[in-house]
């Protein structure tokens, strides 16, 4: 049986300043496909693109051209509350920058998406606390932000990205802002959760190791796709 | 349930910014503390003076002696003092003669029921062996105990021909007994004690005891022993006293059925008859009801004043709010681009800085209402008046704080609403 599109791209074209002399192509045409389960890397230098790309897949941005379905939904038409819900639904984003939100405890923070997804409280805490204890942080649950290392922070980030069991798992350089030791961890978290929980993780970076060891490269230059070739996918 | 973690995130953020919170609420706090107070005064005050108005008796009118200003009509409003330096004191020549307060009462018998006149004879003590009493001594018409409502609690008032010889009987307070009889009323009764007064001596036999009520409008700093109170002894004695026959004040208890605003300017101007050719003095009368209606007429220009007062506090209070909210909104940028990210609809940002606009709105309201409770009790007290909070302007003040949450707001938690969420998550 085929696996299926999570993410089906064609002809994204994405410009800015459009109709001043400062117009700019930041995407000239990209066609991406990834099916469910996979964990994928996207590639490239500052200014390639990949950040534009990945809010258009992150469906906080609309393409100019082209036509994107994100799980048999389609982005390019939604209007932008539909864009929220489906962002709340379908999406769980990790940042290089964790955001956790400030004052809040790791709990709360996991409980987030689902209060925004309207899921009621007692279920919202149960599935929270299940969240962080496979990210290992089940006994951290009441420390706030500025308790955690940045590590913790990543990982209660990763538990609040899962929380409304979304198609796809965003993480746009998320061991960036952590030293090699912490940031191997929170990388043999994704390939636990990608093992053990069958996620679709899409992973952007700008590091060629760390995509080496999911299972497909895509690699991005000047708004084009300029290579796409299958990863080690081991862990090391 | 998102309005209830709204409230939850809004006490957070004011917690974890506890001075900034509170002078941003002190403009509220401000406007609203002074409405509370006001209220609460005024209506204490309003309380009181109907009080003191059903127990003087609405119907009752006052007439008096009024200096004439120069090339001046007077006017019954111009109950102020002619111009400083030109005060003229009202002469036996001026006074109201005893004929001419006969002939009016004769005159307008159907709407009289007493005269009350007063005449102050001076303050002074009594004193026998080592007791004192302080009183102040005035000659009364029978008409006053009527008007004043005395109540009487041992013996009797004035006989007639005690009033017309001016024999010198006399009516204490009960603090006159407590001080010298020992609080011995029938020893008191038929008593003769020893009243000095401006180095004169004056001896009066005990006729009646009135219970003493403490003046609800001054300060009474003396203590029990010391308060001086009321000795009252017939008109005639008083004025046999003090050498004179007129009277410069007097009270006029009108029936029932008859309009005291009315007929007090039918009696001004019945005495106006005789004061024609008098130069310096008019006469005057004035109703209890009027004189209530100009102090609750003042009290509520006062009110109004402070409440401009208070609503110009409210309004910076609120622009304070909103300056803070935006303030708030741009250093909680990121928040708001993480909570687009995960799905809040603009919707609920939107409600979460309104809610949060409400809840310092509403703090502050009601710590304002406390203040305002608080200050205004004092003032009632300090005017011996009881302190009654208005419940009605507590409410209103808590939905108006409300208001001026949503509506200061509302600019701000839209401009956090409509941010694009990539700038936002973006922003350092």
């Amino acid at each position: 049986m085929e696996k299926k599109k999570v993410i089906d791209m064609k002809g994204i074209k994405k410009r800015f300043y459009i109709g001043t002399p400062n117009e700019l192509e930041v995407l000239k045409g990209i066609d991406i496909e990834v099916y469910e389960g996979e964990f994928v890397a996207i590639v490239g230098a500052s200014g390639s693109g990949k950040s534009t790309l990945m809010n258009i897949i992150g469906s906080l941005d609309r393409p100019t051209e082209g036509t994107y379905f994100l799980d048999d939904v389609n982005i390019t038409e939604a209007k932008d509350h539909q864009l929220s819900a489906i962002r709340n639904q379908k999406i769980g984003f990790v940042f290089q920058t964790y955001n956790l939100i400030a004052k809040t405890n790791a709990l709360k923070n996991v409980e987030m998406p689902m209060l925004y997804g309207k899921v009621n409280g007692k279920q919202r805490v149960e599935r929270a606390k299940e969240l962080l204890t496979i990210v290992g942080m089940e006994d951290r649950l009441k420390h706030l932000p500025e308790e955690l290392s940045g590590g913790q922070k990543q990982r209660v980030a990763i538990a609040r990205a899962m929380a409304n069991n979304p198609a796809i798992i965003l993480a746009d350089e998320p061991t960036g802002a952590l030293d090699s030791e912490t940031g191997r961890m929170v990388m043999d978290l994704f390939h636990k959760l990608h093992k053990e929980q069958g996620k679709t993780i899409i992973l952007i970076t700008h590091s060629p190791e760390l995509a080496e060891e999911t299972e497909r490269i895509i690699t991005i230059k000047d708004g084009l796709i300029t290579g796409e070739r299958k990863g080690s996918g081991k862990q090391c | 349930m998102l309005i209830y973690e709204n409230i939850r995130l809004a006490l957070f953020s004011l917690k974890a910014n506890k001075m900034r919170a509170l002078l941003t609420m002190l403009g509220i706090i401000i406007g609203i503390a002074s409405v509370i107070a006001i209220m609460t005064v005024g209506n204490s005050i309003t309380a009181y003076v109907s009080d003191t108005m059903s127990s003087m008796g609405a119907s009752n009118i006052t007439v008096g002696l009024q200096q004439k200003r120069e090339e001046e009509e007077t006017t019954r409003e111009g109950m102020s003092f002619g111009g400083p330096g030109r005060m003229k004191t009202a002469t036996e020549d001026d006074y109201f003669t005893k004929e001419m307060v006969e002939n009016y009462c004769e005159t307008y018998a159907d709407s009289i029921t007493a005269i009350s006149v007063q005449e102050n004879v001076g303050s002074g003590q009594i004193t026998e062996n080592q007791l004192y009493a302080n009183i102040s001594l005035s000659g009364v018409s029978l008409g006053y105990f009527l008007a004043n409502d005395l109540n009487l609690i041992e013996g009797r008032f004035f006989t007639e021909k005690e009033t017309n010889d001016g024999k010198m009987v006399a009516i204490v307070s009960d603090k006159v007994v407590n001080n010298m009889y020992d609080g011995n009323e029938e020893k008191a009764l038929g008593s003769i004690f020893q009243a000095n007064i401006n180095e004169k001596y004056y001896s009066c036999t005990i006729v009646g005891i009135y219970e003493y009520e403490e003046s609800a409008m001054g300060f009474s700093s003396s203590s029990e022993q010391d308060i001086t109170t009321e000795v009252y002894v017939p008109l005639k004695a008083a004025q046999s006293a003090n050498h004179s026959s007129g009277y410069s004040q007097f009270t006029v208890v009108t029936k029932t059925g008859v309009d005291p605003d009315s007929f007090a300017e039918s009696t001004e101007s019945y005495f106006n008859a005789y004061y024609r050719k008098n130069n310096n003095f008019a006469p005057s009368a004035y109703s209890m009801s009027s004189m209530v209606e100009s102090m609750t007429e003042m009290l509520s220009t006062i009110t109004l004043a402070i409440s401009i007062i208070a609503g110009i506090a409210l309004l910076v209070g609120g622009i304070g709010v909103m300056n803070i909210m935006l303030v708030s909104i741009t250093e909680r940028t990121r928040e708001i681009g993480t909570r687009k990210a995960l799905g809040a609809p603009n919707s609920s940002i939107r409600l979460q800085f309104i809610v949060e606009s409400i809840v310092i709105c509403i703090i502050g309201g009601i710590i304002g209402i406390i203040l305002g409770i608080i200050m205004g009790s004092v003032a009632a007290n300090l005017m011996d008046a009881p302190a009654t909070p208005s419940i009605s302007s507590i409410l209103i003040s808590l939905t108006f704080s409300m208001f001026i949450g949503v509506f200061f707001g509302y600019h701000p938690a839209n401009k956090a609403a409509k941010m694009d969420p990539i700038e936002a998550l973006r922003y350092e």
